[in-house]
């Protein structure tokens, strides 16, 4: 069982007999379970939105070109194209969400939220959000706590790891983070949030995670992008009481149901998908180390 | 039991990429490995193994590695230009890689470090999230995972040294939580790896340091590494 919370019917419950706030029952799940101050949690919290604002400023700003090539910049022409699909504010979101995603894959300094491989998410909304919205950094915090309680759910009741889950357990559960985020920062109420991290959960279900020659860069960065566009359709459907019909810890049950099932050639194995289509099989092996020392299959004892 | 995650392990850790198991893991292997050789390394040789064989450079493990020998921290920004500060720092370095080590972990590297006259070999696993476990130093079989303090020594099999290391550990109120014993012969040194929830007094370690059938100590306090 759980400390506090394992699901969140309970977490919920713990809100209303406890008459908290949902980031003030995850805030004391972390000074009880891990006997920190509450100082030292906002403290950490505060320095955490801060590396995700640089990881953004970073990815807008210097050269992101990876080994592989397969990065080139991409956040940065986004971000300065004149041709604006929807509004700047949905231009700047992508941005942003490509800009930490492609620092991540050029071996800049990130923060894993929930992975690294979904570290574009939080940011991108986040940082869109509170500009847009004009909020204090507390408020973010309070939205960060929140995603971590929903992201500590999904790993107790699912995974957050594309090699058990796929992607919907990476760049899913970033996405359903970021959208309880919005919705709690935007003033929603406990069922709104919840109702957002479901309706997430149901948009990223099945995702497998297929990244070509096995680097963390193909489709995960454009993922994050699309993660992160969700994240705010959700939020938005939510707010408006437009309700998932499946709930919450119904949604998370089929995404860890949905990640048993699924092959392995679709847990980071690089062996299905994206990774093996002709142009995918061509970048391995000209990324991939060809020359290696291979070992006899079964080296016996004597050898 | 299972123990619980971290909020900062759902909102962190802060890292440099791309990938925990290839950067943060790798680093933290090298790190381990400067301290068990206690010295500046002024040659390493980096061989990985199995699927990081393939993936090191794409993940930039081999600069991670460097990073990590050069004792930067996993959220350094300097491990990305670290072959550059390898040069300033005079260290040497070589990659080679090894396929189907079936025995081995899939993310396994191995470090062989020289200094002087010095050297020492270590083989660590990245287990994914950072998480590590160094599996070997210098042929015995070691299994810490750098997040505790660490004692590792290499003494004289002599009878009762278990037994005895143990009872000095407790004067200084030290509570063990793993230990793990490896020879290579009967009556040859061994190696005694232990980790312990509470650091150790410079006086406990002086003190094993100067029983003579004690080779040699190595103190890894828990610095977070
Ligand atoms: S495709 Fe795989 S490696 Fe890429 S973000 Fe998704 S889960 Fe992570």
């Amino acid at each position: 069982m759980s400390f506090l919370f394992n699901d969140f019917s309970s977490w919920k419950k713990y809100c209303e007999e406890k008459q908290l706030n949902l980031h003030e029952v995850v805030l004391e799940y972390e000074v009880k379970q891990k006997g920190k101050s509450p100082q030292e949690i906002w403290d950490g919290l505060a320095a955490a939105y801060q590396v995700m604002k640089e990881a953004i400023h970073t990815g807008l700003n210097d050269d992101m070109t990876s080994r592989s090539g397969m990065v080139n910049n991409g956040a940065k022409k986004v971000y300065q194209n004149k041709l604006t699909v929807l509004s700047p504010e949905f231009q700047q979101l992508i941005a942003r969400a490509l800009a930490a995603k492609e620092v991540n894959s050029c071996m800049g300094r990130i923060v894993a939220a929930p992975t690294a491989g979904a570290s574009g998410i939080l940011p991108g909304t986040l940082y869109t959000l509170q500009e847009i919205h004009q909020l204090d950094d507390k408020k973010i915090s309070e939205g960060l706590l929140v995603g971590a309680g929903i992201a500590l759910v999904i790993e107790e009741k699912a995974s957050l790891a594309g090699a058990v889950g796929g992607c919907q357990a990476e760049t899913g559960s970033a996405a359903a983070m970021a959208s309880g985020a919005i919705v709690y920062c935007l003033g929603g109420n406990v069922d709104q949030v919840f109702n957002a991290v479901a309706i997430t959960i149901q948009c990223m279900l099945g995702l497998v995670c297929d990244p070509v020659a096995g680097l963390v860069e193909v489709p995960c960065i454009v993922r994050n992008a699309s993660a992160a566009a969700i994240a705010n359709s959700s939020a938005q459907i939510a707010l408006s009481n437009v309700s998932a019909v499946i709930p919450v810890d119904e949604c998370v049950e089929a995404m860890g149901e949905i990640g048993q099932s699924m092959e392995d050639k679709y847990k980071e194995t690089a062996l299905g998908g994206l990774a093996t289509t002709a142009t995918g099989q061509q970048i391995a092996k000209k990324v991939l180390i060809q020359d290696i020392e291979i070992l006899p299959d079964q080296p016996d004892e004597s050898s | 039991m299972v123990t619980k995650s971290s909020v900062f392990e759902m909102i962190g850790p802060v890292m440099i990429g791309p990938s925990s198991s290839h950067t943060a893991g790798v680093v933290r292997i090298a790190r381990a490995a400067i301290r068990v050789l206690g010295k500046k390394p002024e040659k390493a040789v980096i061989t990985f193994y199995n699927s990081f064989a393939r993936t090191y450079e794409g993940h930039g493990s081999d600069k991670a590695v460097i990073g990590g020998l050069l004792d930067f921290k996993t959220d350094d920004n300097r491990i990305k230009n670290s072959f550059e500060h390898a040069k300033k720092e005079k260290l040497k370095y070589a990659f080679k890689s090894v396929g189907n080590a079936s025995t081995l972990h899939p993310n396994t590297l191995k470090i062989n470090l020289t200094a002087g006259k010095d050297k020492v070999e270590i083989l660590g696993e990245s287990l994914g999230g950072g998480i590590v476990n160094i599996a070997e130093i210098n042929g015995f079989t070691a299994n810490f995972s750098v997040s505790l303090h660490t004692l590792i020594i290499t003494a004289d099999d002599v009878r009762g040294s278990i037994a005895f290391i143990a009872n000095v550990l407790a004067q200084d109120d030290c509570n063990i939580a793993t230990m793990s014993v490896s020879r290579k012969g009967r009556n040859d040194l061994a190696c005694q790896v232990i980790e312990m929830d509470s650091g150790l007094k410079p006086l406990t370690l002086k003190y094993l340091e100067s029983l003579k059938w004690v080779d040699e100590i190595i103190y890894i306090p828990d610095i977070d590494l």
